[in-house]
C-alpha cells in the first residue's frame, strides 16, 4: 500500500478520485486534468529513472511557471528524490550557486535558460542533455541536464520533499529542507481547517521557490481542486492580476500582504464580480488592519486568515479575522494559535518562559517543522534549541500573547534595538506610521552615525498622487511615539524596494 | 546673517534633512511637533551658544524659549540687547 505521508501520492490519490476534473490550469495557454497531469507526471518521473535518479537524490527546477513545470515537480517526488526549485526572474548566478550547494544530480531547465546557466558553472566533463518530451509541449521547452557524479555531503535525512532555500543574514542563501512529513504536517492541517472541496479554484500567485507554494500546490491536490497558475509577469501587473482572480474564478486566494495591497491600490477592484472568492489566505509579512478595510470594501465575501511561520516552519500560527475588525483593535492582524500539529513557547533570552503577555522569542516544536539547513551544521546548532526533551526552532521572531490567547508579532530578535537605553522594535515604529492615513508604506531601519550613535530612519510612501513632508512626519510620530521612539530621519520615497518574494527588501534599503 | 535663517537652516540641515525649507515657517513648534528631542535641543542650544555668542541658562530651554523659530530670535536677541 502507498505510504499516505507523501506529497505525490496525493495526485495518484485525486487522479484516481477526480481524473477528469482540472488540476492545474495556465490561463490562455491550457490545462491539464488529474489524469492528464499525473500521466504526464508518471512518464516524466520515468525519464528520470532511465538516466539514473535515484531515491534521496536531489534535482533541480528552473522553469517559468507553467503546466510543464508542475509535471516536472510532481515527477521528481515520484522518482523519489528532492526538488529545488529557483526563482528564474533571479539572476542565474544564485541558481547556479544553489543548486552546486545542494550537490544536484539533475536539473529541469528552461532551454532557453541552459547555456546561460553552465556557463555560470564552466565545463561539467561528463554532462548530459535531454528534451524532455512530452513536457515540452505544455508551456515550455524543458530540458533534463544530468550532472557528473560527486560525491554525497555528510548532511543526510531521509524522505526530503524540497529545500527552499532563503536568503542569509550573511547574504549567502541557505537551503530550508522539508521531508513529506514536514509538508503533510501542515497540507493535513489546512485540509481540516479550511472548508475546501474539489470544487474549489486555488490560485498560484507565489512561485515555486516561495513557501507559500506548498499550500497552493499540495492543499488544492489533495482536495482535488483547480489549481490556476499566475505566471511571473501578470503577479506583479495589479490590472491583469485582478482581471485574471476575477476571470478565473479562483474561490481561494493566498498570497503575501504586499500584493494585496498593490491590488487594492492599482488593480482598479470594483471592475470585478468578486463572488466566487470564498477564502483569501496571507502570510509572509505583517497586513495593517487600514489595509484589510480597503480591501474588505472590494472582497466582501470571503473568510480571511492571517498564517504565519518562517520557511522553516511551514506554517506554524493561524488567526481567522473576526468578521467585524476595526482599526482600533490593533494596528495589524496577530499571528494567532498554534496549527500543523506544532508546539509554541515564547522565551527570554536565557530560554526561560516569558510570563503571559510579555514579549519573547517564539520557539516551535513539531511536525511541519524543517528537518534543518542543508549542510550546514553550526547554523543548526544556532537555529535549534533542546528544551524539556524536544527540539524548538528559534524563530528569531519576537512575539506577545494577546489578553484571549492569541501571539502577536511585534519584531524580528534582530530589529530590536537600543537607542538612548531604550529598547526600541523597529516593528513599533513601522506599525505608528501604518496609522498615519498619508503612509501607504513604511520600513524602519536602524542604522550608526559618524559618531557611533544609533539613528533610526525611517523610509515611508505617502498615498498615491500626495506627498508628505518630513516635518508633518515627525509631528505624527510625536504624537503617536515616545520621543525615544521617533526617526532621526525620513526618506519619503515613491516605492519602497521589495524583495523576489513581495517583502520589503530592507537590505536595499540599506544601501540607499 | 540674519538670526531666523541662521537657525532655520540649522534645524533643517541636522534635523530635518530632505523637508521643503518653505515647510518650517517661523511659528513651526519646534518640541511639540518632534522636531527637537531633549539631544537635539541640547545640540541646537551648543550652536547658538557659539553662533551669537550668547549664554543659554537652564530654565531657558523650556517651550516657552525655544518653541518656535520667532521665540528663539527674541530670546536670542534680548540677551545680545542686554549685552550692550
Amino acid at each position: 500500500m502507498a505510504d499516505p505521508e507523501r506529497l505525490d501520492t496525493l495526485l495518484n490519490a485525486s487522479a484516481a478520485k477526480f481524473p477528469q476534473r482540472t488540476a492545474v490550469q495556465d490561463p490562455g495557454r491550457g490545462e491539464l486534468s488529474y489524469l492528464d497531469l499525473n500521466r504526464l507526471a508518471d512518464v516524466t518521473a520515468a525519464t528520470l529513472r532511465e538516466n539514473g535518479i535515484r531515491e534521496g537524490d536531489r534535482i533541480g527546477l528552473l522553469l517559468p511557471k507553467s503546466l510543464a513545470s508542475v509535471a516536472c515537480l510532481y515527477a521528481i517526488l515520484k522518482s523519489g528524490a528532492a526538488y529545488i526549485p529557483v526563482d528564474v526572474t533571479a539572476p542565474l548566478s544564485r541558481g547556479a550557486y544553489i543548486f552546486k550547494d545542494c550537490s544536484i544530480r539533475a536539473l529541469f531547465v528552461d532551454s532557453k535558460l541552459a547555456g546561460a546557466l553552465l556557463d555560470e558553472w564552466g565545463p561539467l566533463p561528463g554532462l548530459q542533455r535531454r528534451r524532455v518530451e512530452p513536457a515540452s509541449r505544455y508551456g515550455v521547452a524543458v530540458e533534463l541536464l544530468i550532472l557528473p557524479p560527486c560525491p554525497e555531503p555528510e548532511f543526510s535525512v531521509p524522505d526530503i520533499a524540497y529545500i527552499l532555500y532563503t536568503s542569509g543574514s550573511t547574504g549567502v542563501p541557505k537551503g530550508v529542507v522539508h521531508t513529506h512529513a514536514s509538508a503533510m504536517g501542515f497540507v493535513r492541517w489546512c485540509a481540516s481547517e479550511f472548508d475546501l472541496d474539489e470544487r474549489d479554484r486555488f490560485s498560484s500567485h507565489a512561485p515555486f521557490h516561495f513557501d507559500l507554494s506548498i499550500f497552493d500546490l499540495y492543499v488544492a491536490c489533495l482536495c482535488g481542486a483547480a489549481l490556476v497558475l499566475v505566471d511571473e509577469s501578470t503577479s506583479k501587473q495589479p490590472v491583469a492580476l485582478a482581471e485574471l482572480i476575477a476571470a478565473s474564478g479562483i474561490s481561494v486566494w493566498y498570497s503575501t500582504p504586499s500584493i494585496l495591497r498593490m491590488l487594492v491600490e492599482f488593480g482598479r477592484l470594483e471592475k470585478q464580480d468578486w463572488s466566487a472568492l470564498r477564502l483569501v489566505l496571507f502570510a509572509g509579512e505583517t497586513y495593517p488592519v487600514k489595509h484589510y478595510r480597503q480591501l474588505r470594501a472590494h472582497w466582501r465575501t470571503p473568510t480571511y486568515y492571517n498564517l504565519y511561520g518562517p520557511t522553516e516552519t511551514n506554517v506554524c500560527t493561524y488567526y481567522r479575522v473576526p468578521d467585524n475588525v476595526a482599526e482600533s483593535d490593533f494596528d495589524y492582524f496577530p499571528i494567532g494559535a498554534a496549527c500543523s500539529g506544532d508546539r509554541l513557547m515564547v522565551v527570554h533570552g536565557d530560554g526561560e518562559r516569558v510570563a503571559a503577555g510579555e514579549p519573547g522569542e517564539l520557539l516551535v516544536s513539531g511536525a511541519s517543522v524543517m528537518s534543518g539547513y542543508w549542510n550546514l551544521a553550526e547554523k543548526n546548532e544556532q537555529a535549534f534549541v533542546v528544551l524539556d526533551d524536544r527540539r524548538w526552532y528559534r524563530t528569531g521572531d519576537i512575539v506577545r500573547e494577546l489578553a484571549g490567547g492569541d501571539l502577536h508579532y511585534l519584531s524580528r530578535r534582530d530589529r530590536m534595538i537600543k537607542r538612548r537605553g531604550y529598547r526600541v522594535e523597529l516593528g513599533e515604529i513601522e506599525a505608528a506610521l501604518y496609522r498615519s492615513p498619508q503612509i501607504v508604506e513604511a520600513a524602519a531601519l536602524a542604522l550608526t552615525d559618524g559618531d557611533g550613535n544609533v539613528i533610526v530612519k525611517a523610509f515611508v510612501t505617502p498615498a498615491t498622487g500626495t506627498s508628505v513632508g518630513i516635518i508633518a512626519l515627525k509631528t505624527f510620530c510625536a504624537r503617536n511615539l515616545p520621543f525615544y521612539m521617533i526617526p532621526d530621519q525620513f526618506a519619503v520615497l515613491a516605492e519602497l524596494p521589495k524583495t523576489s518574494t513581495d517583502k520589503i527588501d530592507y537590505r536595499a534599503l540599506k544601501e540607499l | 546673517m540674519d538670526i531666523r535663517e541662521s537657525i532655520r537652516s540649522y534645524i533643517l540641515a541636522e534635523f530635518l534633512p530632505g523637508e521643503d525649507p518653505a515647510n518650517l515657517e517661523d511659528t513651526t513648534p519646534l518640541i511639540a511637533s518632534g522636531i527637537l528631542d531633549s539631544l537635539a535641543t541640547m545640540r541646537l542650544v551648543g550652536f547658538i551658544e557659539e553662533e551669537f555668542s550668547v549664554e543659554i541658562g537652564p530654565h531657558e530651554t523650556d517651550p516657552e524659549y525655544i518653541g518656535t523659530i520667532d521665540s528663539i530670535e527674541r530670546l536670542v536677541r534680548s540677551k545680545l540687547d542686554g549685552a550692550r
